[in-house]
């Protein structure tokens, strides 16, 4: 991002009821011009409806939204200079692939050489020179996906929303896909505003995202930050795996902070946590983050957890569970205190896995700056 | 899922099927053919048939004068089925729409005709549109105020109401054609426009298009099916009309079931309202044979 963030998309207190279900609570946002924009949340998260509100398809109950600057609140979806890729990707069953994409361009009264050139490039830009004259039913579901972005890209808009764009393809095709749409965005320089219920998609394809929980923006993010640093629970569980416990503050300095955790013992950060002294505060710890070592290595413990006092950072417990997964093995461990801790461990060479098996005892640090803080 | 295949399970299929086998072809096609041979034999006194093979009744069925009534038939038919079509697309996309709430109530009232015979109904609508109707009524009361009102501002009066004849004529039978057919038209076409993939209309306006180009580039070739089979549907009985022509008609615009009837009552001619009703029978198949001939329009799923 060389260019200042000039926001293309602002949706200013933007609610939206269905009768007495609110989908969209108060949602406040701004969407930069030229980024990969993901809105990720479960299913009924409103997320689509948010989607569909800048497309033009719902009107807000309450609020704002201005594309390019300009108030599109009540602006039909014809007029709007966005285009939507469809989670069925709704290509014209009746036309051919040309036709499909040169329908807006017909519309839009574009001449017939031009339309003839600008469908020849929009297809090659998503790979599907050459099928101008197929009909929709003799293509796979990736390629009418194919269809349905050339479809959208081929109006050059100012921003192009895609609903779920990867949910109807298999494994494969989809990580293919995420990959593609990267890259498509990058070439053609349109502010992609995607929504997916799925976090590796979310992770992988954005510049920043925003989580949607319960109507209401959880958090917005780019996506290490999202995941290193989660603003709350909801978005600590929601993107990745992670153990969270409940906790006090006991400590709170500008350079360190405590946390007394019962279930999970006594945690250090080497920073500081603006949170009252003694509030009830909760720990998140990715798996990965949490080192698995033999009892009796309590040296190469402490070693590792020196940037921790004694006693602070580390547990002991006991497997309850593992399942090897190839690249990593995830354990389950039972801790003394009885609550369990999940564990990721890669598995860095071929005989890693037979290293621990059920029931052994095992002791466990992290770093001083691997847990997270919550407030909420 | 596995599909039941009546070539594995020989004898399901035969219980279930021959009860409503058997009553087609002792009730359906038996009296059928019996009809169609008779449209190959000649009175032989007042109720003898002599089934000789002649082809003379077919010969006097295709005089101009049958021909021009079986023309006229169609026509009426077929402007039947457009008014149907015309009023009925729009119905059956607003029933599609009507909110989850309202659709089965707005279906409930497009089959609610249906619970009340077709002689009574066909009775209902002549006492609407008699002389004394209510439409003349209606009719004369808006004339009479809007020639008080010409009065009350000081011009002169209209002349006195002169009732509309409405009925016994050619617009009195596609009145009442179209008024019996229409839950025929737009029940199909809703079962068709209720498949179609809402995302395909919003495309299609996320692309620029308006609500009337959406509609007629979209909605209609892809609900062509259910046009087809309301066309179809619609026509077919239409063309065969006799209770509405009847009943409703004046003496110019009688349709081929009528004449037919006539052949097989008052001029007690059956092998010649067998013949007429052959080529009647005739013109349907080809009707659907030409249907079926149709490009099927591919479903994407």
């Amino acid at each position: 991002m060389t260019e200042t963030a000039r926001p293309i998309i602002q949706i200013q207190n933007v609610s939206k009821r269905f009768g007495k279900v609110t989908a969209v609570d108060n949602v406040t946002l701004d969407i930069n011009a030229g980024e990969f924009f993901v809105l990720l949340g479960p299913s009924g998260c409103g997320k689509t409806t948010l989607l569909r509100m800048i497309a033009g398809f719902e009107l807000p109950t309450e609020g704002k939204i201005l594309i390019d600057g300009q108030d599109v609140t009540g602006v039909p979806p014809n007029k709007r200079p966005v285009n939507m890729v469809f989670q069925s990707y709704a290509v014209f069953p009746h036309m051919s692939v040309a036709d499909n994409v040169a329908y807006g361009l017909k519309i839009a009264g574009v001449k017939g050489d031009e339309i003839k050139d600008r469908v020849a490039e929009a297809l090659e830009l998503v790979k599907l020179g050459g099928f101008e004259t197929r009909m929709p039913d003799q293509m796979s579901g990736g390629q009418r996906q194919r269809v349905a972005l050339a479809r959208s890209l081929v109006m050059r808009p100012k921003v192009l929303l895609l609903d779920e764009p990867l949910s109807a393809l298999d494994a494969k095709l989809r990580a293919q896909m995420q990959f593609e749409l990267s890259d498509l965005q990058e070439k053609v320089g349109i502010t992609f505003v995607t929504v997916t219920h799925d976090q590796d998609e979310a992770l992988s394809m954005a510049c920043r995202i925003g989580v949607i929980n319960k109507g209401e923006v959880a958090q917005l993010a780019t996506p290490s930050d999202l995941y290193e640093y989660p603003a709350n629970r909801f978005v600590a569980d929601f993107v990745g795996s992670v153990n969270i416990f409940e906790g006090k503050l006991t400590l709170d300095d500008p350079d360190k902070a405590a946390v007394d955790c019962p279930g999970l013992g006594k945690v250090y950060l080497n920073h500081g946590v603006t949170g009252p002294h003694g509030a009830d505060v909760w720990i998140a710890l990715r798996p990965e983050k949490i080192y698995l070592h033999v009892p009796g290595e309590g040296k190469a413990v402490k070693a590792a957890a020196q940037d921790a006092p004694d006693g602070y950072n580390f547990a002991r417990g006991k497997i309850k569970g593992m399942s090897y997964l190839g690249d990593i093995t995830l354990f389950e461990i039972e801790l003394e205190s009885g609550a369990c801790l999940r564990v990721s461990r890669p598995n860095l060479s071929r005989h890693d896995q037979e290293d621990f098996t059920w029931g052994d005892k095992v002791s466990m640090h992290w770093r001083a700056d691997s847990p997270v803080v919550l407030l909420g | 899922m596995a599909e039941q295949d009546w070539k594995t399970n020989k004898r399901v299929f035969a219980a279930v099927s021959l009860p409503t086998l058997f009553w087609i072809i002792l009730f359906f096609l038996v009296p059928m053919a019996i009809v169609w041979l008779y449209s190959f034999g000649e009175n032989k006194g007042l109720t003898e048939i002599d089934i000789s093979g002649t082809l003379d009744n077919y010969k006097r069925a295709t005089e101009w004068l049958y021909l021009t009534i079986f023309g006229k038939s169609f026509a009426v038919a077929a402007l039947v089925t457009l008014i149907c079509l015309i009023i009925g697309f729009p119905v059956a996309m607003a029933i599609t729409f009507a909110s989850e709430k309202w659709r089965p109530w707005l279906l409930l009232g497009i089959m609610l005709p249906f619970w009340t015979n077709l002689l009574i109904r066909t009775y209902a609508l002549m006492m609407l549109l008699g002389t004394q109707g209510f439409a003349n009524k209606g009719l004369g009361a808006l004339w009479e105020s809007a020639s008080w009102i010409k009065t009350l501002v000081g011009l002169q009066p209209l002349p006195t109401w002169e009732p509309v004849q409405l009925l016994f004529n050619n617009f009195a039978v596609v009145f009442g054609l179209v008024y019996v057919h229409l839950p025929f038209m737009v029940l199909p076409l809703y079962a068709a426009l209720d498949r179609l993939d809402r995302s395909l209309i919003e495309a299609s306006l996320d692309l620029g298009a308006g609500h009337f180009r959406t509609i007629m580039r979209i909605v209609v070739p892809l609900a062509a099916p259910g046009i087809v089979a309301g066309v179809m549907i619609t026509l077919i009985p239409a063309l065969g009309a006799y209770l509405t022509p009847d009943l409703m008609g004046g003496t110019d615009s009688q349709m081929i079931a009528n004449v037919i009837e006539r052949q097989f009552k008052k001029a007690n001619d059956w092998p010649f309202g067998a013949a007429l009703s052959f080529l009647l029978i005739y013109a349907m198949f080809a009707l659907i044979a030409i249907q079926s001939m149709r490009k099927k329009v591919p479903e994407v799923r």
